[in-house]
């Protein structure tokens, strides 16, 4: 049997795709599917997922886990599990359509839930905190387990397979969204796993990415002294979790966050012209050594109202972004931005280590 | 002779190229690789957007493209010609040997990477606006030169130009203090002999994309070289 992933290392080469609109306008997935396939031969079949925000407004106060599980004793395991620190308002299998390229299934099921309050009180912790704490805890010990999406009012979906293939397996036209993001993946000598693929999501934060990081280790090291456990040893999970933590728990904004995980060389600081910018910049190096992130990235975060697209400082993946109206698009490729939208306007290629970020206008309603 | 390639995959397509004679033109173009890869004696007219690696390899084929080019434009090319009207993306005429790429936009980073020469064969790749980071990183042959035409406000060639170069000529349209190289090159601006050179070279660029060549060389020119004898004096090791 082959071994699961987390159990061997995995580089890759992959594609990825987003795209908002700024007025909140909800969209079906169906776009965003179809923008991957111009990128089909960046992926190898092994890998693909898509992030939707916006897609459960009925439940919005709630967070929605979306979990794979190996069998039905595991599933009432982790039932009782949540059943003691959430309240599930519902329960079920995420809807899916069979077909043949999408094999080996897992069982899939989504939970809106709320930690209970008498809970949170007990443990002096935030809900947020609690989640996190709730889904290391599920996926470290509960084997045959494995929450893959934790935010409130959006979703992750991914399986092994073509992302055009496992969009259409999650009956992706059939959900609305204000933004979404998309992974093709290429993991070179892998046993590909339906957890492994992206996006990797915590909380509402989600992340896609092409690329192999090489600083791997010293970013996990530093990262699981903060309580994270990097159940996959995948470059994309030490990722998200980085940005949970300078975001979330350091608070730094996007900008100052993306300055971290790509910041510019040291020589590139001394030459900026604006003595605060030089500042800020050595501040940060010197504050996060542990967390920059070498070796090629581009990577998208999905993040409650908005995203955030990000390349490695020496720009070693391509990465274009594009405009038509009250849409943003970013993807791998130009040609998937003209797939969805033939007419983008301003297309351009952000420089490596330089953040673009898009959110949702103010007052829309998301 | 009109292709529509829409839903045409790039095997397809290299294949119906490669089957007929005369010129081309290729409608609803949307992201497929490899276009006119190796091919000589055609003229290919892209409209829509190919995909990475267009003519690579190419061998004495005309390629042009009305729109933006994705990464790796010319890979490797021998001989021949790749026009394009819009920008280029990253790596574009990666260890190019022969023949010309002409951009009226801008080019993404690592550009010329590893440009090279080889007996007559000395490739040109001139580039419209700016260049990002890495340009003519470890250039060891040819010609690469940026015009900084309708860049906005960046700069000419962003960070690190030239890393690594160590044969071959750039040529960018600015003053030497405008752009910032590294240390072990010769950096002067354009003599006589470059600027006959430079009114060579720019005469078909010109002429592609409409403009009066008399306007584009009445500038300052920095010329950069390498110390081709010694081109990594002090960088690794004293030596």
């Amino acid at each position: 049997m082959l071994p699961k992933e987390g159990d061997v290392r995995i580089p890759s080469g992959c594609a990825i795709a987003a795209v908002i609109s700024k007025s909140g306008e909800r969209m079906s997935g169906e776009d965003i599917i179809k923008a991957m396939v111009p990128m089909h031969e960046r992926s190898n079949g092994l890998g693909g997922g898509f992030a939707g925000y916006g897609i459960y407004p009925e439940y919005k106060d709630h967070y929605a886990l979306h979990m794979f599980f190996d069998s039905r004793d595991t599933r009432k395991s982790c039932e009782a599990l949540l059943k003691e620190g959430f309240e599930i308002y519902k329960a079920e299998r995420i809807p899916t359509r069979k077909m043949p390229a999408i094999t080996d299934e897992p069982m899939i099921w989504r939970y809106f839930v709320s930690p209970l309050g008498s809970v949170l009180g007990d443990l002096q912790l935030d809900e947020n905190e609690f989640v996190v704490r709730t889904v290391m805890k599920i996926n470290t010990t509960l084997k045959g387990a494995y929450v893959f999406s934790s935010g409130k009012n959006m979703g992750t979906f991914k399986a092994v397979g073509y992302p055009e293939d496992i969009g259409a397996y999650y009956m992706l036209d059939e959900y609305a969204g204000y933004s979404w993001t998309a992974h093709g993946r290429y993991p070179t000598n892998t046993p590909g796993w339906w957890g492994g693929a992206h996006p990797f999501t915590l909380l509402d934060r989600s992340v896609v990415h092409n690329g192999e990081i090489s600083s791997y280790d010293a970013n996990r090291r530093f990262i699981e002294m903060f309580g994270y456990s990097c159940t996959l040893q995948t470059d994309t999970e030490v990722i998200t979790y980085i940005m949970d933590y300078l975001l979330r728990i350091q608070g730094l904004t996007l900008g100052e966050a993306a300055s971290v995980v790509a910041a510019p060389f040291w020589s590139t600081i001394e030459n900026k012209a604006d003595p605060y910018e030089k500042e800020k910049h050595r501040y940060l190096r010197m504050t996060f050594p542990s967390l920059l992130v070498t070796g090629p990235f581009s990577i998208i975060l999905g993040f409650d109202g908005g995203l955030m697209a990000l390349n490695d400082r020496l720009k070693l993946r391509s990465m274009v972004v594009g405009e038509k109206n009250d849409r943003v698009y970013i993807a791998s490729e130009e040609a998937a931005i003209r797939m969805i939208e033939p007419d983008a306007e301003n297309i351009w290629a952000p420089a490596g280590g330089e953040p673009v970020i898009v959110r949702v206008k103010e007052g829309a309603e998301i | 002779m009109t292709i529509d390639v829409k839903d045409m995959d790039y095997k397809t397509i290299n294949e119906r190229l490669r089957d007929e004679t005369g010129g081309f033109e290729l409608i609803n173009c949307c992201g497929q690789r490899f276009i006119g890869a190796g091919m000589s004696n055609k003229k290919i007219n892209i409209k829509g957007t190919p995909g990475n690696a267009l003519g690579a390899y190419l061998n004495g084929a005309f390629i042009t493209v009305d729109g933006n080019a994705q990464d790796a434009v010319g890979d490797t090319m021998n001989a021949g010609r790749i026009t394009v009207h819009g920008n280029i993306g990253d790596a574009a005429g990666y260890a190019m040997r022969g023949g010309q790429i002409f951009v009226k936009g801008s080019a993404g980073y690592r550009a010329g990477i590893h440009m090279k020469a080889y007996r007559e064969k000395s490739p040109q790749l001139i580039i419209g606006g700016s260049a990002g980071s890495f340009l003519g990183e470890y250039q060891a042959g040819g010609v690469i030169l940026v015009l900084g035409l309708a860049r906005g406000n960046r700069p000419i060639v962003s960070n690190f130009p030239c890393t690594g170069m160590h044969g071959g000529k750039m040529m960018l349209r600015c003053s030497p203090g405008e752009a910032r190289l590294p240390e072990g090159l010769k950096v002067r601006s354009a003599n006589d002999e470059d600027s006959a050179q430079l009114k060579k070279i720019l005469l078909d660029y010109c002429e592609a994309f409409g403009y009066d060549i008399n306007e584009v060389l009445d500038h300052d020119f920095t010329v950069i070289e390498p110390y081709t004898k010694d081109p990594y004096h002090q960088m690794y090791v004293e030596n």
